[in-house]
């Protein structure tokens, strides 16, 4: 009935994977939505569409890991972020509700068409937009009162959480056009690469911003960020940040097809070390601590057997997936 | 009210609408993908087209299904921690690590395998997608296996014990956390639930086109404005693939209902008894006993209950059928409401109708079942008018008779989130006002116009029927390199 701090650290570390997991997959899938309007109705938009169709729903599911496992293991936090994010997470699951009919449903109405790829787009851009904001929302922190969210229900709403909110439309967008470069060919990649350099240079300016902006969010991320001797440390984060990005711009000049989505990839996850970086060993930022948090040893390590057997074998058939569907995606129209 | 009272009713009103919504999707999903595999199944085992052609026509409207399902479902899974937060608090130490093993076990299942079920039968061929269609189906089972063990933990809550930040822990066992008493029978009851449902959906379907042709040939006009019975199908009748389609998926859909009725009505049964065994109140408050009847009870048929007056106003009863029905004794002694606090009675009224709708549809079920049998028997399945007509009135009422069930059970539960220890009002999130109207509104809009919509897509799919070598959900939306589609097309059947 005890907690396990161990237990918990290694919990904490499961989910900051699932939700990793969530932003680079669903993220490429959200980015194509945000990016629909800039392509060619017709072939372009199948294309497209067709490039994230038969993985979507496997990508989404790490959303609802993400915030099942949340509840299991740090019921706490669960209590008290849901409730103080409660209209950003409302807009993110009705956002997400557009998106994914429209997946089916613009297939099935060809005369309506127009409508749901517009509904693809808003849903997905509301999806990112208040993904974002929850993200910055977390890191400005939120008021705790008892076991209780206890501030009011727009305190989430700030010049620092849209502006997080924005960079993650712009990021997702990024991701998007590079699995776009990868997925497909002709006139749709040359697209995908114009695009995929308009999306890296707002997405480089929101993380220049946000990085900035941290810091002096709160004290205590100044002094994780800046003092002596963790800035030997935390500066390694932002010069990695900033050689990758340069080699994303030059792999986007070569028109690599792979590299600039990998490299991506590893700036995600450089951004999301960052954000560990400012927030541990917390789970609600200068609030409650991911010890404190902490369901019952007996609950986290039952699930840790579910997630030890099943995570590899999930990952083995979602990657079998992929190969399945590996290659560029033809430019026929794909249902009858 | 105070506002504490309007936020609490918002957020029961919006938990309700939108599980409600929910369920529709994967009662029918669950059937459905199991009479995917099916099909796929007997395409494989006997290799008439007339399997395939079904396959390829209830893939499409389960595609669909299956989207409104999921988003929906994200939705379900939020919203604990949304507006059941002291709810999330307290039970998420037991109830959240099944929910984590619905996501790990079933949803990453049905999510990675049905992009292959969808899209890929050319890809990995016949016998690995016949594996990938068995998976999806596999994981709505496990997916049901999961979260009815947690409703049924907050129904009939076992092996556990409060710590001192009053949380609900598992005590020693998980197997007497997902094992709750009520589970089995609830797992069986709603797990049949869904195959009656997707069969009188299938049932229906195959109705409406044999009718359709039947019109045809009598050479009235169709009743809709698409070509009903084509000319083919006049001039040569039970030949064409379309028909042929029709006619198996109503007979088997028949059969599955002229099966399974009967099994579903003992089903509910025993979970009635195992109702009554645990959550007492609740079986009053379904058969509207206000008052105790040591003699026996009677079966209350009919009548308006009243929670204020603490009776049932005109009432129809049969005299100690009550106890007959829930003792299997005319002169058991039965418990009444009055015998427990009143702040503990649930709504009588909903309960009371919820139930008689349920039960009198799953008899309309069984009704229907032991017709067809009586057609099979006198070889008119295929050309009995009023027959197939019953069965298309009986499309919807699976759905029906779910959400009437759903409501029994989760109103029946009231005024508790965990049966007997925590109270419903003292579960929610402590959530301004007009943040739970807004959202409770946004849901109710968007719910109706989109899954509205959706359900509009799956009518028009039914309308159009099976169709000859029915194309597949998709050619080629993705071409392998190096492979043409010509090459591919080739490889195919």
């Amino acid at each position: 009935m005890t907690v396990d701090p161990t237990l918990a650290y290694i919990w904490a570390f499961v989910i900051a994977f699932a939700v990793f997991m969530y932003v680079v997959m669903d993220g490429f899938d959200l980015g194509i939505g945000i990016l629909f309007p800039a392509f060619g109705v017709g072939e372009e938009r199948d294309q497209a569409m067709n490039a994230i169709a038969p993985v979507w729903d496997g990508n989404e599911t790490w959303l609802v890991l993400g915030g099942g496992g949340l509840m299991a293991a740090f019921p706490l936090a669960f209590a008290i972020l849901m409730p103080a994010m409660y209209p950003p997470i409302i807009a993110m699951l009705l956002g997400l509700v557009f998106r994914g009919v429209a997946f089916e449903f613009r297939w099935r109405d060809p005369r309506h068409r127009a409508f749901w790829d517009l509904a693809f787009t808003v849903g997905s851009v509301t999806a990112a937009l208040a993904q974002g904001i929850v993200l910055g929302a977390l890191l400005q922190g939120v008021q705790v009162t008892g076991r209780a969210y206890g501030g009011g229900w727009l305190d989430w709403l700030s010049p620092f959480s849209l502006l997080t909110g924005v960079g993650t439309v712009a990021a997702y967008a990024l991701l998007g056009s590079c699995w776009l470069i990868f997925k497909t060919e002709g006139g749709t990649q040359a697209h995908a690469y114009r695009l995929a350099k308009i999306a890296g240079v707002a997405a480089a300016i929101a993380v220049i911003a946000v990085s900035a902006a941290t810091p002096f969010l709160e004290h205590r991320y100044y002094q994780r960020w800046f003092t002596f001797p963790n800035v030997l440390v935390a500066a390694q984060v932002p010069l990695v940040v900033a050689v990758l990005s340069l080699a994303f711009w030059w792999a986007l000049l070569r028109k690599k097809e792979l590299m600039p989505f990998l490299l991506t990839l590893a700036l995600y996850l450089l951004c999301f070390i960052g954000l560990g970086i400012s927030m541990f060993p917390d789970i609600v930022p200068g609030s409650v601590s991911i010890v404190q948090a902490a369901s019952p040893a007996i609950s986290q390590t039952f699930m840790l057997i579910g997630i030890a057997i099943m995570v590899p074998l999930i990952l083995t058939y979602t990657a079998w997936s992929y190969w399945v569907f590996r290659g560029k995606v033809g430019d026929s129209a794909g249902y009858h | 009210m105070t506002a504490a009272e309007t936020a609490l009713l918002l957020a029961r009103i919006q938990f309700g609408f939108t599980v409600s919504f929910h369920f529709i999707f994967p009662s029918f999903s669950i059937g459905l993908a199991s009479y995917l595999m099916v099909l796929e199944g007997l395409w494989l085992r006997t290799g008439k087209p007339v399997y395939l052609d079904l396959f390829r026509f209830w893939v499409k409207i389960f595609a669909v299904a299956f989207a409104m399902g999921v988003v929906s479902g994200i939705v379900m899974s939020y919203q604990f921690g949304t507006n059941w937060s002291v709810f999330s608090d307290k039970a998420g130490p037991v109830i959240g690590p099944l929910m984590a093993y619905e996501v790990l076990t079933a949803f990453f299942l049905e999510a990675g395998f049905l992009g292959v079920m969808l899209f890929g039968m050319k890809r990995v061929g016949k016998k690995l997608h016949f594996a990938a269609t068995c998976m999806v189906a596999l994981g709505t089972f496990i997916s049901a296996f999961w979260i009815l063990s947690v409703n049924s933990w907050m129904q009939t809550p076992t092996g556990f014990a409060m710590n001192a930040q009053g949380q609900f822990v598992v005590a020693g066992s998980w197997a007497a956390v997902i094992f709750n008493p009520s589970f089995p029978y609830r797992l069986v009851h709603t797990v049949i639930a869904a195959y009656l449902t997707t069969s009188l959906v299938v049932g229906a379907c195959g109705a409406w086109h044999l009718l359709r042709d039947a019109a045809g040939r009598r050479g009235k006009a169709a009743p809709s404005d698409e070509p009903g019975g084509s000319p083919a199908a006049a001039a040569s009748p039970g030949a064409t693939p379309s028909l042929q389609a029709a006619r198996k998926m109503f007979s088997m859909a028949m059969w599955m209902a002229a099966l399974i009725a009967p099994i579903q009505i003992l089903a509910g049964d025993q979970q009635g008894l195992n109702t009554l065994e645990h959550q007492p109140a609740k079986v009053l408050a379904m058969e509207g006993d206000f008052d105790p009847s040591p003699n026996g009870a009677p079966l209350v048929l009919f009548g308006l209950p009243s929670n204020a007056d603490g009776k049932v106003h005109y009432k129809v009863e049969i005299p100690y059928a009550g106890s007959l029905i829930l003792k299997h004794d005319p002169h058991a002694p039965l418990q009444g409401l009055k015998d427990f606090p009143r702040d503990q009675w649930a709504p009588v009224a909903v309960v009371f109708w919820s139930f008689r709708v349920m039960v009198g549809l799953g008899l309309a079920m069984l009704g229907l079942g032991l017709w067809s049998l009586v057609a099979r028997l006198r070889r008119r399945l295929y050309d009995w008018t009023w027959l197939h007509r019953a069965a298309l009135v009986m499309g919807p009422a699976g759905f029906v008779a779910v959400i009437a069930g759903w409501i029994t059970t989760e109103v029946g539960r009231q005024p508790w989130t965990i049966y007997g220890l925590l109270r419903t009002a003292q579960s929610a999130s402590p959530l301004a006002t007009p943040a739970v109207a807004t959202s409770l509104a946004a849901f109710v809009i968007v719910y109706f116009a989109v899954f509205g919509i959706g359900v509009w897509y799956i009518l028009k799919l039914m309308q159009k029927g099976p169709e000859a070598h029915e194309p597949e959900l998709s050619d080629a939306p993705i071409r392998t390199a190096g492979i043409t589609p010509a090459a591919q097309k080739g490889g195919e059947s």
